[in-house]
């Protein structure tokens, strides 16, 4: 299958997303900002970065690429989409999911591994991880304390639109270790068709034992097998 | 006609602001202990050319809610000056 993974002026994790597909036997292709083709894309990968210089809010600017319009309508029309990181907030301001995210609560830029819990896998994104299971992926972000009203919350909850959430290594609650202060520690959603994730934690940078975690992996593979059986992404009623 | 308009956009009230706190822990280890809120947020200055003050304050409206403030954690006011008034 092949992955497009948008290039904007200030992303820098393309490199790493399409070493991740490498290693996963997979074709990339790198979609330029400026281009609306996503060039038979089975899925569209935002990857991290400072896109357009994050300049006003992050991902304020990306929204309005001529790529990010071809972007909405592959979503709209049920294509798979992973936002990571720079990703995710360009997501949040396209509106693709609900929600912000805002200077990290210690107003430090943090650079470390975190511990995720898989919250579901009922998503084409984590049907490969295990429910409960933690995955150890780095997180390397200044504004990643994802924050959005009560209703909102509790709707993301109760349709189980939360794929991970930071806790402790051994899975119980993360509290003040929390990389950055999210409301109810996410990390990480799915769109309401279930087709669109944003994480802020980089699984490109845990593709491989030698970058000391494997873990990411789930998350490509999951993608793989869902494109293979061209599977519906229905909501959860 | 030229204005000058001023923006002003604020994290709601409901937003946590680690900034706001920081600066008023800076403010009080100064000895300002009077300072009991600080709010941080960013003013963007605009020259616009326009009609009339409303119509000005109209479009800047629209650029607020197009692209200057995030709906979901931020407000704004404007104000609109007339050049050399």
């Amino acid at each position: 299958m092949r992955f497009g993974i948008a290039v904007f002026p200030g992303t820098w994790s393309d490199g790493d997303c399409a070493r991740a597909v490498e290693v996963l036997g997979h074709e990339s292709v790198r979609l330029w900002h400026r281009e609306r083709d996503l060039q038979g894309s089975d899925c569209v990968i935002l990857p991290g970065g400072f896109a357009y210089g994050d300049h006003l809010r992050t991902g304020a600017v990306a929204r309005f690429a001529p790529l990010m319009e071809a972007v909405q309508e592959f979503a709209a029309a049920g294509g798979l989409v992973l936002g990571i990181c720079n990703g995710f907030q360009i997501l949040c301001e396209a509106h693709l999911l609900p929600g912000a995210l805002t200077r990290n609560a210690s107003l430090e830029f943090r650079c470390e591994t975190t511990w995720l819990r898989v919250e579901t896998v009922d998503t084409p994104f984590t049907r490969d991880c295990e429910r409960g299971g933690v995955l150890a992926i780095p997180v390397s972000h200044g504004e990643g304390r994802f924050v959005a009203d009560p209703s909102t919350l509790d709707r993301l909850e109760a349709e189980r639109r939360v794929a991970f959430r930071y806790v402790a290594p051994d899975g119980s609650a993360v509290g003040e270790a929390s990389p950055n202060g999210s409301m109810r520690d996410i990390a990480g959603i799915v769109s309401e068709g279930r087709n669109v994730l944003g994480m802020m934690p980089h699984p490109e940078r845990a593709a491989e034992p030698l970058l000391g975690s494997g873990d990411g992996m789930g998350i490509f593979r999951s993608v793989v097998e869902a494109v293979a059986e061209r599977s519906t992404f229905a909501a959860v009623p | 006609m030229r204005y000058t308009a001023e923006v002003v956009i604020s994290l709601k009230p409901v937003v946590n602001d680690p900034q706001g706190l920081t600066v008023r822990a800076g403010l009080r280890q100064l000895g300002f202990s009077e300072v009991s809120e600080v709010r941080v947020g960013k003013h963007i200055s605009m020259e616009v050319d326009g009609d009339s003050e409303s119509s000005v304050r109209q479009r800047v409206a629209d650029m607020c809610e197009k692209l200057l403030r995030n709906p979901v954690i931020e407000d704004y006011r404007i104000e609109i000056r007339a050049d050399g008034a």
